[in-house]
């Protein structure tokens, strides 16, 4: 960070700083009415819905870009959480478009006569609501306590969330009896508030319902990364040690922000799994979950607008490109990782702030935002008394 | 009883055999080296590849070579991984040294061209590619000898790479459009292949009246333990060992006493691959090999170096028999046959059978991993040191 920068006095900065509120705050407000209101009239309803599911995962992505981002911990299983919110939405939706005593379909396939017990409360409209967040949440919170309770960082926690997803995936795949296994369930021809979830009129209520809460889960991820609690976050990233050291216990917030992110991932999984009307076990694929972070980096990580701006067009490259060459595709998606770690590590957003942001700050004029860049030059990791090795400092 | 028992624990050393010849290189790479390679598997299955090419090459020469294809299989198979691992260390990896979390990424998008380049390989592409490594080489010699590389290769690289690419793929492509149907089909496609065991590794000792050893399965065992010496002897026993454990240890240190780490970074790195590339090789003989070989066991030999406690081999090779005998007690039912049949233990038993099978019992023991790690967050064998970092 630059320190050039003149000190100015506190009511000044105040200001200044309120004035960048409120211009976000239009900005997004704007860019919401026009998804809602415009964007529409130009698009198919297919296009419509296909829009409104890269709107659903670009909510993941705030979520991973929140643990990421700011907090530097790589979760390679959101899968997880944003499959859990999925199932537990289409639980309700099966169990609430059926005639009264009656269990789904798929159970007498397997022999099954009665509800297993765990089907049993998403009867309940609003238990469902509060269970699409709250189950996400409370499994990300007990692994993250397990895993940052022993001070287990880094590659290590990436690598046992991965595991965890292989876990999920298995225990989802293998239970027909209790959840329909490989098939998943189906939420197309379910009945929501007297409608077809399936049909045009709910599709569209469902893209304006996912408008709504990414409008939300921006305005909450961006009151978290703000403040105080948003710095806390960004010195954990940046140095852990230091911040134990100062006093603050880093486990309750990497905890705290990994439950509030799997939160995140759960809603955006119940908003997906209605719109493209079906949630399997393959919402827990491995190479998903991996794909999700690569949202964030191409758009910019530490950067909210950059994760929603990543998920929404790479998603949409693939719909373009994946559907026609699906070789080409796989290549070109290879290549993007490739791309993005070695010339990126800003994504695109943070490549444009660097490129244009003084300009822009001074048209509009407000103080410039400093921000470290991740390709400046490297403070070192690792403490430089331990003798681990110390690849930082090749 | 005791055939029960020593059948069980072959069961589960053989499991354990297959996880430990899968996560020996990856100890190398990840635990020496500190190197997440999610590509790991895919090398594998290019060992995997590399023994059906040579089967089939055996098969046309006809005579003993189908009954010997696997012994020039495995160096084969190793040149390969491991020249390929080269190629990956020098071009990308050795870039990200010390940011972890991009090189998983980076390896992740490695993975996934592999996977591709599996699935379409033809002789257009590989005309490509040979057309593009030919120009890139020997340009890049050229200016290397005849300029002053350094001053010019902030412009010269990208030009040359933007260029050496575009008439590989117009050629490429002009082979393609040109080529008959014969010529452009994919080698592997999507399809999985099989590699047909030789004749003696078919069948198996028979020991007692119910005890029985696939051939198979100890030939893997075998291997495993050739393997776990070699490396074991190469760390120990040889120069190039001696610098590789002492570039682990201190690079800084190693660099002023004049070892080439650079060099030893990539001998490390063509290591680890080179023994993915013979693990590949081992699993020809479990089942058919496909593009998505590698993820299947990638995540496991992860968990192998993990439980084992990073940096140490003996680490790993405990964990691996321990994870595999206990994927075998709790997958094949074993556990829940432990308890008398009465009314107190019927729940542990239903317990237990829930657990009994293949997927689920990978589910309970990746669950005792998490909970092992509450009291050994370092692995079996955690490093010495005064470090504040794990």
């Amino acid at each position: 960070m630059t320190t050039d920068a003149t000190i100015q006095p506190r009511r000044v900065v105040k200001a200044s700083q309120k004035r960048k509120l409120i211009i976000e705050a239009i900005v997004v407000i704007a860019i919401a009415l026009i998804l809602v209101f415009v964007v529409p009239m130009f698009l198919s309803g297919f296009r419509q819905n296909l829009l409104g599911r890269f709107l659903a995962l670009a909510i993941v992505a705030l979520g991973i870009d929140l643990i990421w981002g700011f907090t530097g911990l790589l979760s390679l299983g959101h899968g997880i959480f944003f499959a859990l919110g999925g199932y537990a939405f289409a639980m309700f939706l099966q169990l609430n478009s059926l005639p009264e005593g009656q269990i789904p379909n798929f159970f007498s396939l397997y022999g099954v006569s009665d509800l297993p017990w765990f089907w049993e409360p998403f009867y309940s409209f609003p238990f469902t609501l509060v269970a699409t967040f709250m189950i996400p949440a409370i499994v990300a919170g007990l692994l993250g306590y397990m895993v940052f309770r022993n001070r287990i960082r880094g590659v290590y926690f990436s690598i046992l969330t991965q595991a965890a997803l292989v876990v999920f995936f298995n225990f989802f795949n293998g239970q027909q009896q209790l959840i329909n296994g490989t098939n998943g369930l189906s939420t197309t021809t379910t009945i929501f508030m007297g409608q077809q979830v399936g049909g045009a009129d709910m599709r569209s209520f469902f893209y304006i319902l996912t408008v709504v809460f990414l409008v939300l889960m921006y305005a909450l991820c961006r009151w978290l990364t703000s403040g105080r609690f948003g710095r806390l976050l960004v010195a954990i990233r940046d140095d852990e040690n230091r911040v134990r050291f100062s006093g603050y216990d880093p486990t309750a917030f990497k905890v705290l922000v990994f439950a509030v992110s799997g939160a995140i991932a759960g809603i955006a999984g119940a908003l997906y799994t209605v719109q493209s009307g079906i949630i399997s076990p393959q919402a827990m694929d491995i190479a998903f979950s991996i794909e999700m972070v690569i949202w964030v980096a191409v758009g910019g990580r530490g950067t909210l607008i950059g994760a929603i701006l990543g998920a929404v067009l790479v998603n949409m490259a693939r719909s373009l490109l994946g559907e026609r060459f699906p070789d080409v595709w796989m290549f070109f998606q290879g290549a993007l990782f490739l791309i993005v770690v070695t010339m990126l590590p800003n994504g695109i957003i943070g490549w444009a702030r660097r490129q244009f942001g003084p300009q822009v700050s001074k048209a509009l004029g407000i103080a410039p935002t400093h921000l470290p860049y991740l390709d400046d030059p490297p403070e070192s990791e690792s403490e430089p008394l331990a003798d681990t090795p110390e690849f930082a400092e090749k | 009883m005791l055939e029960g028992l020593i059948g069980g624990l072959f069961n589960g050393v053989s499991i354990g055999a297959v996880l430990l010849i899968v996560a020996l290189g990856l100890a190398i790479v990840f635990g020496l080296m500190g190197v997440i390679n999610l590509a790991h598997g895919e090398l594998m299955m290019f060992g995997a590849y590399t023994t059906f090419v040579v089967q089939n090459a055996a098969r046309e020469i006809g005579g003993i070579a189908p009954d010997i294809f696997i012994f020039v299989a495995l160096p084969m198979a190793f040149l390969v991984s491991a020249a390929l691992g080269l190629l990956l260390e020098r071009s990308v990896i050795r870039y990200l040294y010390g940011r972890p979390l991009e090189t998983l990424l980076a390896t992740w998008g490695v993975s996934l061209i592999l996977r591709q380049f599996v699935r379409s390989v033809n002789w257009p592409i590989a005309i490509g590619l040979g057309i593009f490594a030919v120009l890139f080489g020997v340009g890049r010699w050229l200016l290397n000898h005849y300029t002053d590389w350094d001053r010019i290769s902030q412009w010269a690289n990208p030009i040359f790479v933007g260029l050496s690419a575009a008439i590989a793929l117009v050629a490429g492509l002009w082979v393609q459009n040109a080529g008959s149907n014969q010529f452009t089909r994919a080698w592997f496609s999507t399809r999985n292949v099989d590699v047909a065991t030789p004749n003696w590794l078919r069948g198996g000792v028979t020991v007692g009246t119910s005890l029985q050893f696939p051939y198979a399965r100890l030939f893997i065992i075998a291997l495993t333990i050739l393997c776990v010496i070699a490396v074991y002897w190469f760390l120990n026993g040889t120069a190039w060992g001696l610098r590789i454990r002492s570039v682990t240890q201190n690079r800084g240190m190693s660099a002023c006493l004049g070892i080439p780490t650079d060099r030893v970074d990539a001998l490390t790195f063509a290591l680890g691959s080179g023994l993915a590339g013979i693990a590949g090789v081992a699993v020809t003989l479990l089942g058919s090999v496909g593009p998505n070989l590698g993820v299947n066991y990638i995540v496991d030999a992860f968990m192998v170096v993990v439980v084992g406690g990073v940096g140490k081999l003996m680490g790993s090779i405990v964990a691996a028999l321990i994870i595999g005998i206990a994927v075998y007690l709790v997958g094949s039912g074993t556990l829940a046959l432990l308890f008398p049949p009465t009314e107190v233990f019927q729940p542990l038993i239903d317990f237990f059978n829930f657990f009994a099978t293949t997927s689920m019992a990978k589910v309970m023991v990746f669950a005792l991993i998490i909970l092992f790690l509450q009291v050994r967050p370092a692995g079996l064998f955690p490093p010495k040191g005064r470090s504040v970092e794990l």
